[in-house]
C-alpha cells in the first residue's frame, strides 16, 4: 500500500479496542457499548461511528458497499467510499447481493440480506431515552432496571396530537424483548427488516462514542400500543424509473411548476430492476 | 391484614448535613388509613425528615421500614435500589410542593396522569386515556382539557394535576411536601376540600409536610411538631393544637391569625 496509512486507516490497537466493543454489543444485544471514538478525517455528523466501525471489521477478502440515503452516488456515500477505497484497497461495489460489508446512512437495501453480510449503520443520537431524560447517569440506570415506560408516554403524546404516532423515522424499538434501541435516523417503513433478520447488523456512534448491535436472526418488535398497532407508510404511486411498489419512495420535484415524481430510494434496487 | 404491624415505622432518623442537623432521632409509626402532619418552622427538618422516610435522601442512622401489601416488612433504606425504585412508582406517591417538579412539562395533562400507568406496563391508548379522564373528574379539571399542556394551567390546576397523575395507579402511601404551598387561600380550600375527599375515599395513608395549621387541622389525623431538627410534640391534631404542652408549640399556635 502507498498511501502511508495503516490498513483501514485506523492503527491496529484502535481496531483490537473497537472491535471488543462491538463483541461485547453482539453478546448483549441493544445495549449500548462504550468506546473510545477516535478523530476521523471526517466532520462529526458525517458517519464518523460508522466509518471507525467499518475500519474494524474490515478485511482484504471483503467487498465494500456505502449507501446514504439509499443511493450509492451521493456525496457521503462516494466520499466514504473513496476513503476505503484509498486505505483498504478492497473491491466496492454498488450491488447488495455481492457485498459483504455495507456501510449506510438513513436505509437499509431493498434487497434481503444474507447470512454473513454485515451492515454498519451510521448513528447521530444514539439514546432513546434521550428526548425524556437528559441525564446520562439516569438513562443508564432506566436501562439496567427496564424503565421503560417513559417511552411510550412519547407514543401517547403523539398520538394525542396527531390521532397517530408521528414518529417516522428513528423509531424506537425493543431489541431481545430486552433493550429499548434507537435503529439510527432509518424510516420506520425499515424497521421490519431489523426483526430477525440475517445480516449482522452494528451500529456507530462517533460523536457519542457508542455501540450497539443487532446480532442475526434477532427479535426487533417496534414500541406500539394494543389499539394503535406499529404501521409502516405506504405510497398510492408505484416508482416512476422501475414500477416498483412497496418500496420506500424519495419525492423529486422535476420542475418550477409543481411537477413531481416518485422513484424508490435505494438506486441499487431500482436499477437492477430496470436492467432486468 | 396485621393490623398490629404500622405501614411505615421510624426509629432514630437522624440526618447531618457536616455540622449542621438536618432531623435528629425522629420516631414515627403510620398506620393504614390514617394522616399524619409535620408541621414547623422553615429550617425545622421537616422537608429533610420526608426525604429521609421516602428513601429519597439516605438519613445518617436510624431504620425506616415499610408493610407491603404481602404484609413483608421491608427496610426502606436497605432496599436494592431497583425495588426501591418500584416502590416509588407503584405503592408511594410523591407530591411535590412545586407541581413543576412533579409534573412532565412538554406531554399533555393525560398523559402526565397516564405515565405511571404506563410504566406499570398498560399498552392499550384508549384505556389509559380513559383512566386519565376518570381521573382529571375526580380532580374537578375540565376534562375537556386533556390533551392540554399543563404549562397552560393555573398553579391550583397544576397541584390538582399533579395529584391525579400520582394517585392514578392508588398508592397505598403518599408523601406531600407542602401541597397547598405558594397557592391563594380559595384555591387552598378547594385543594384540601379535594384531598380530604380523596384520602377518605381511597383509604390512603399520607404523611404531609406543611408550616400551615390550618392545612393539619383539616387533613391530619394526628400531628408532629419539629423544631430544629427535633419532634417537640406529638398527638391526636385537636390535641396538639387546642392544648399545646411545648413552649414552641404554645408559640406556633399563638401565631397563627383566628378570624
Amino acid at each position: 500500500m502507498t498511501t502511508g496509512y495503516n490498513f483501514a486507516y485506523l492503527n491496529e490497537q484502535t481496531k483490537r479496542m473497537i472491535r471488543r466493543a462491538v463483541l461485547k454489543a453482539v453478546a448483549v444485544p441493544g445495549y449500548q457499548v462504550p468506546f473510545g471514538s477516535r478523530e476521523m478525517p471526517l466532520s462529526y455528523g458525517w458517519g464518523t461511528g460508522g466509518v471507525q466501525v467499518t475500519a474494524s471489521v474490515i478485511g482484504p477478502d471483503d467487498v465494500l458497499k456505502v449507501i446514504d440515503q439509499g443511493a450509492d452516488d451521493t456525496t457521503n456515500a462516494v466520499s466514504i467510499r473513496r476513503f476505503f477505497e484509498k486505505t483498504t484497497g478492497v473491491r466496492t461495489t454498488t450491488r447488495t447481493d455481492q457485498a459483504t460489508l455495507i456501510q449506510t446512512r438513513h436505509r437499509i437495501p431493498e434487497t434481503p440480506l444474507a447470512e454473513g453480510q454485515i451492515v454498519v449503520f451510521q448513528v447521530p443520537i444514539p439514546e432513546p431515552l434521550r428526548w425524556l431524560e437528559p441525564r446520562e447517569t439516569e438513562t443508564r440506570k432506566m436501562h439496567a432496571l427496564e424503565e421503560y415506560g417513559v417511552m411510550h408516554v412519547r407514543l401517547y403524546e403523539d398520538i394525542t396530537r396527531h390521532g397517530h404516532v408521528e414518529t417516522a423515522y428513528d423509531y424506537p424499538v425493543l431489541v431481545n424483548g430486552r433493550y429499548i434501541m434507537r435503529p439510527s435516523p432509518i424510516p420506520k417503513f425499515d424497521n421490519p427488516k431489523l426483526d430477525r433478520n440475517p445480516a449482522l447488523l452494528l451500529f456507530g456512534a462517533g460523536r457519542e462514542k457508542r455501540i450497539y448491535a443487532v446480532p442475526p436472526f434477532t427479535s426487533v418488535r417496534s414500541l406500539d400500543f394494543e389499539d394503535h398497532p406499529f404501521t409502516i407508510e405506504r405510497w398510492e404511486q408505484t416508482c416512476a424509473l422501475c414500477g416498483a411498489a412497496d418500496v420506500f419512495m424519495d419525492e423529486i420535484v422535476v420542475d418550477d411548476k409543481g411537477g413531481r415524481m416518485f422513484v424508490c430510494s435505494d438506486t441499487d434496487f431500482c436499477e437492477r430492476r430496470r436492467g432486468r | 391484614m396485621d393490623a398490629d404491624v404500622p405501614l411505615l415505622r421510624a426509629r432514630g432518623v437522624s440526618r447531618y448535613y457536616g455540622a449542621r442537623v438536618g432531623c435528629r432521632d425522629v420516631g414515627l409509626d403510620l398506620w393504614p388509613g390514617e394522616v399524619l402532619g409535620i408541621v414547623g418552622e422553615s429550617g425545622s427538618g421537616k422537608t429533610t425528615l420526608l426525604g429521609c422516610l421516602s428513601g429519597r435522601l439516605e438519613p445518617s442512622a436510624g431504620t425506616v421500614e415499610f408493610r407491603q401489601r404481602d404484609d413483608r416488612v421491608m427496610d426502606v433504606l436497605r432496599m436494592p435500589e431497583p425495588a426501591l425504585r418500584k416502590l416509588a412508582r407503584t405503592d408511594w406517591g410523591i407530591v411535590h410542593q412545586n407541581p413543576r417538579d412533579g409534573l412532565r412539562l412538554g406531554v399533555s395533562a393525560g398523559a402526565n396522569v397516564g405515565e405511571r400507568l404506563m410504566a406499570l406496563g398498560a399498552r392499550h391508548y384508549g384505556r389509559i386515556r380513559e383512566a386519565a379522564v376518570d381521573w382529571l373528574d375526580r380532580v374537578e379539571i375540565d376534562r375537556e382539557r386533556v390533551d392540554d399542556w399543563p404549562e397552560t394551567f393555573s398553579s391550583g390546576m397544576q397541584q390538582r394535576l399533579q395529584i391525579a397523575r400520582t394517585l392514578v395507579t392508588e398508592p397505598r402511601l403518599v408523601f406531600m411536601d407542602e401541597p397547598t404551598g405558594g397557592l391563594d387561600v380559595s384555591v387552598q380550600a378547594r385543594l384540601l376540600d379535594l384531598l380530604r375527599r380523596l384520602v377518605t375515599d381511597l383509604g390512603l395513608s399520607a404523611i404531609i409536610v406543611t408550616h400551615d395549621l390550618a392545612v393539619t387541622r383539616l387533613l391530619a389525623h394526628r400531628l408532629l411538631v419539629m423544631r430544629g431538627g427535633e419532634v417537640v410534640e406529638s398527638g391526636l391534631t385537636d390535641q396538639v393544637l387546642d392544648d399545646p404542652q411545648h413552649p414552641y408549640t404554645q408559640l406556633l399556635v399563638s401565631s397563627v391569625l383566628q378570624p
